[in-house]
């Protein structure tokens, strides 16, 4: 457990999440410039969550993800530069354009993608989880997947499989109520995610997804358990989504209504009340913050543009592994 | 039975497909259509939008993200006196119900000695060209074509998404419909009374005497376009529209390469192992002799498909592409 936050840290919160945000907006707009192309999964109004984990985390831990990840990496420490080329398609992105906004990889800071399969991440995160496991590494592996991954017949036989084996796996559930179009009380006959982690014996907490210091203080206390060796666990993060699906949605499944009472809930501006509130910060600091993230989006976009495009040459490349030196972890 | 009241009528692809959902849910009340968002949301492709409205949720279920228990749960009532159709996102997700698919759907009717039929339609969108990188572009339908037990459809006109649906449930076998995402904004007219059609042959597209090009789904509008281009150039190529995948109607092919002499085949699957090689196969089997050049394949290539639009471009079968491949097997180099 860690000592009251203190003013320093509220200020990275802050900053994290306001990244992801303004990273988010800067994608739509790209996304309407014609610039990024494909599916595109925005995480505006669940930023509390991938600031709040990733926070929780050290070098050593891995992060598995979904297509809806720009936040999770961010908030790693994947450079936003590195993301927006990637979604330009250039051969300066992460992933040198072939994967997109769906598929993040960066193997420098242990993060697995970016999985565009619902639930496809967690068979995945179980193996690097027993993989430490067997060669006595102190590693956790986070495995970040949405509500809609409940209903696969892979979550169930992951839980199983990390919670028999024991493995050092903390699986994230960002509930944020709708799978696409399709509402949780619609789909699961059991809303309370946390009863299935529990009935394959692996402790559960519901959190609120929406206070950054919340998840935050969650995922330390779980990462802790996990690292020491007690096996897997499982927190469901309250949360919720803000924009459309996607790209294409048109957003017939909820009401107006609720979308705005949970923009109530605004993740970063409750911060910013909260820190304002207690001193901390002041419209001259926040707009600071501001022009500092934008500043690095600023920049992020100019080195995407300025990238160039693979050679069309190269298209096989990296079907296969050729060199000894790609096995390596 | 085309009435002579009949007119055209402006449509797309998509709402040709729509309407035949109505229209097969209107005529049978054992028909109704499962799968993932294709209620409330409209559906993902926005094919079954306003369906629900329509015909309530009994009739329009949406399911959770549980396609091997969704897919069963169809051959299941299939099985029990009802006449599903199961959409299934894309092919891609399609991969979590293949057991459900390759060793229920596929099976039963066989191991059972005959005892049951499996009146069941599985809907999936194919294909890339979007963009959506390569855990949602693939093109698996000759991997469906490979399985005895299932019959597989690649409707590539408007008439095709009009009136496969009908015949595919008429039909006592499952029945996979593979709905190429690059043709549901495809415009055209269509007869106001156009129905069922046959599920059984391939059908001549483009008539023509140096070249049959050979496509299927997606690809009909590219091999068409190459034929023009071709036309362009002196060069008169036969387009074949293969329309079903299983079973193979060899005989059109057969028939086609026979007077034409030469075959390109186009196929947005990976060249190794595709169906453009089973095709390739027949026709060296049934039309060798008849052959004056190679048979030559316009595939994707051998790469999981990339996000990046040029390399997507490079990695799939183009006008272009076709176009050099035909005149290759005409002895025209460019
Ligand atoms: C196996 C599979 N089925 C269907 C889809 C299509 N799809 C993409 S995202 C999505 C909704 C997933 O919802 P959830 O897990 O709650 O995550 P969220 O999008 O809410 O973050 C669906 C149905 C898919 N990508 N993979
Ligand atoms: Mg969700």
């Amino acid at each position: 457990m860690t000592a009251a936050p203190s003013l320093d840290d509220d200020l990275a919160r802050l900053r994290g999440m306001l990244r992801i945000r303004r990273f988010e907006e800067r994608a739509a707009e790209l996304y309407g410039a014609g610039k990024i192309r494909g599916f595109l999964h925005l995480c505006v109004g669940e930023e509390a969550v991938a600031v709040g984990v990733m926070r929780a985390l050290t070098e050593v831990d891995a992060v598995v993800s979904t297509y809806r990840e720009h936040g999770h990496a961010l908030a790693r420490g994947v450079p936003p530069d590195r993301i927006m080329a990637e979604m330009f398609g250039k051969a300066e992105g992460c992933c040198r354009g072939r994967g997109g906004s769906m598929h993040l990889f960066d193997a420098s800071h242990r993060f697995y993608g970016g999985n565009a399969i619902v639930a496809g991440g967690l068979p995945l995160a179980t193996g690097l989880a027993l993989a430490d496991k067997m060669l006595g590494r102190r590693a956790v592996t986070v495995c970040l997947f949405g509500d809609g991954a409940v209903a696969e017949g892979e979550f169930h036989e992951c839980m199983n499989l990390a919670a028999l084996w024991r493995l050092p796996v903390l699986f994230l559930c960002e509930n944020n109520l709708y799978a696409m179009g399709t509402a949780l009380a619609l789909t699961e006959s059991q809303v309370d995610l946390c009863a299935k982690a529990r009935s394959y014996d692996m402790p559960a907490d519901r959190v609120d997804g929406m206070d950054v210091t919340a998840v935050e203080r969650a995922a330390l206390a779980a990462v802790a358990t996990v690292r020491a060796g007690d096996g897997p666990r499982f927190l469901e993060l309250a949360t919720y989504r803000f924009r459309a699906h996607s790209m294409f949605d048109a957003e017939l499944y909820r009401e107006k209504r609720e979308v705005e009472s949970w923009k109530l809930r605004d993740p970063i501006a409750s911060l910013s009340t909260l820190m304002k509130l207690g001193g901390a910060l002041d419209e001259a600091g926040l707009s600071a913050l501001e022009s500092e993230v934008a500043a690095e989006l600023d920049a992020a976009v100019a080195f995407a543009e300025a990238g160039t495009l693979e050679p069309v040459d190269d298209l096989t490349r990296d079907v296969y592994a050729t060199e000894a030196s790609d096995a390596r972890q | 039975m085309p009435g002579s009241d009949a007119v055209m009528v402006r449509t797309t692809w998509r709402e040709a497909m729509r309407s035949a959902l109505r229209e097969a849910l209107q005529a049978d009340p054992r028909v109704f259509l499962m799968g993932e968002d294709v209620g409330r949301y409209g559906g993902c492709y926005a094919v079954s939008r306003g369906l629900l409205e329509e015909f309530g949720p009994e009739r329009i279920r949406d399911t959770p993200l549980s396609e091997s228990a969704f897919v069963g749960a169809g051959i299941g009532a299939a099985l029990n006196g009802m006449r599903p159709i199961v959409e299934v996102m894309t092919v891609n997700f399609s991969l979590l119900a293949l057991d459900q698919i390759v060793n229920n759907a596929a099976t039963l009717r066989h191991m059972s000695g005959g005892q049951f039929a499996i009146p069941l339609v599985i809907r999936m969108a194919t294909g890339a060209g979007r963009q959506l990188a390569a855990q949602h572009s693939h093109s698996l339908e000759g991997w469906y074509a490979h399985v005895p037990g299932l019959k597989v459809l690649c409707p590539a006109t408007l008439e095709d998404a009009r009136g496969m649906l009908a015949s595919a449930l008429a039909d006592p076998n499952p029945v996979i419909l593979f709905e190429h995402v690059g043709l549901y904004n495809v415009e055209g007219t269509l007869r106001s009374d156009a129905g069922a059609v046959p599920i059984d042959r391939a059908a001549v597209r483009r008539a023509g005497t140096q070249l049959s090009l050979i496509a299927y789904g997606g690809m009909i509008p590219r091999a068409l376009e190459a034929a023009e281009k071709l036309a362009a150039q002196g060069i008169d190529a036969e387009v074949i529209d293969l329309r079903v995948l299983r079973p193979l109607d060899t005989a059109t092919l057969v028939a086609s390469v026979r007077k034409t002499h030469r075959a390109v085949i186009v196929d947005e699957g990976w060249r190794s192992g595709s169906f453009a090689a089973e095709i390739s196969a027949r026709l060296v089997e049934e039309a060798f002799y008849d052959l004056d050049a190679p048979i030559a394949r316009v595939c994707s290539a051998e790469v999981p498909i990339p996000y990046a639009r040029h390399m997507e471009i490079a990695a799939l079968p183009q006008v272009e592409t076709i176009v050099r491949a035909a005149r290759e097997v005409v002895g025209t180099h460019a």
